[in-house]
């Protein structure tokens, strides 16, 4: 199965960046999942907790007070606010 | 009076090595955290190609219509300076303030009323000196600069933007920050904010690969409203960023050279102390040949 590269950037820094099979993000319509092969999307998050499965390796979870994702060609951008990791 | 030159050389010797101590100790903290600026500068980089990318996605989909991007040919016109906090840095803050002067005279002469958004004690200084109307100033530790002070300047920026020109809004702004070529150079430079030109990285349409159709969440509109201002927000840091480092290179120079005059000054001071000493020494020993000629003549 294809796997997602995902990017977790904040303001200052890149905070994380790997391979991951699914990626949860608190959009303004509610939580969304994102699995390999989603179609593009460009979607504002509230705040909320952000939860990265890892391909390997444990979870990365992380708190966030904003921001927004943008997925394509199953590159997943997380670009947020303020984060604090869980 | 013997001995009272060569006091005074002695004095003026001392004084200028513990400047010089000074200045070179200045010169090596600003050495030390130029590294850390650039870095800054480096870690900022993702989410300024992420926010790019986001915003031109965005602009490749739909026609950017946005109280932003939108000239409203008002009257009134914001100018951000961004200066240091501290002096000791050469001519650095006198030159964003002359690039400043240079901007506010084009657009007065354009009819424009100009609005003064000053960052950094040393221009805010210069303005209030001259009895200038600062709208709003920001002492944020021009060294390191960090997101909340860069949020904070959009915020107000924003606001002023998007307010009606009757309630004290601008139609336009303009920001002016220097811009760090390499160690050796560094820029003032005027960039106009606003209203939003979305170029800077936008890369264009490959015409072999589609665009990728995408999803907006919740719709268009709502996502370019978060977009933009985080757009101008994360230039704003980059350019908080990027003075940072170029007033630090700035301060390293203007230290190394005032380090090294005030070498040439203690080497002046030492010959002429010396000169004075050996003046002293000729009067005394001439003082007592004489003296001593007298009485055995």
């Amino acid at each position: 199965m294809a796997e997602l590269s995902v990017d977790l950037v904040s303001r200052d820094r890149k905070v994380w960046s790997g391979a991951a099979t699914q990626v949860s993000a608190p959009s303004a319509d509610g939580q969304i999942g994102i699995l390999a092969n989603h179609t593009p999307l460009l979607a504002v998050l509230r705040p909320g907790v952000i939860k990265v499965d890892t391909a390997s390796g444990p979870a990365v979870e992380a708190q966030v007070t904003g921001g927004f994702v943008s997925v394509d060609n199953n590159l997943v951008t997380l670009v947020v606010d303020e984060i604090s990791l869980v | 009076m013997a001995g009272g030159a060569q006091r005074i050389y002695k004095a003026r010797i001392k004084s200028t090595q513990s400047l010089k101590k000074i200045f070179r100790a200045r010169e090596l903290i600003a050495a030390s955290r130029i590294g850390k600026a650039r870095a800054a500068a480096a870690a900022a980089a993702p989410y300024a190609q992420a926010i790019t990318r986001a915003v031109s996605a965005v602009a490749s989909h739909t026609d950017i219509d946005h109280p932003l991007t939108q000239e409203e040919g008002g009257n009134r016109a914001a100018v951000l300076v961004v200066s240091s906090d501290a002096g000791m840095a050469g001519s650095y803050p006198m030159a964003i303030v002359r690039e400043a002067e240079k901007l506010v005279g084009q657009l007065t002469a354009e009819g424009k009323e100009v609005v003064l958004y000053v960052a950094g004690r040393r221009a805010v200084a210069y303005y209030t000196f001259r009895g200038r109307e600062i709208a709003k100033s920001w002492s944020y530790g021009s060294e390191k600069p960090t997101p909340e002070a860069a949020q904070d300047i959009a915020e107000t920026l924003l606001e002023v933007f998007l307010a009606e020109e009757s309630d004290g809004g601008v139609s336009e702004m303009h920001v002016v920050s220097t811009l760090f070529v390499n160690m050796v150079t560094q820029r003032a430079r005027v960039v106009r904010m606003l209203p939003l030109e979305v170029v800077e990285g936008v890369s264009e349409a490959d015409e072999h690969e589609a665009l990728p159709l995408y999803d907006f969440e919740p719709s268009p509109e709502a996502v370019l409203d978060e977009l933009l201002p985080r757009y101008v927000q994360q230039r704003i840091y980059a350019m908080l960023l990027d003075a940072a480092a170029s007033e630090l290179a700035a301060r390293q120079r203007a230290m190394h050279t005032a380090t090294e005059n005030a070498e040439d000054l203690i080497r002046t001071y030492t010959r002429l102390a010396n000169q004075a000493r050996q003046a002293d020494i000729t009067q005394e020993i001439s003082e007592i040949v004489s003296g001593a000629d007298a009485l055995a003549s």
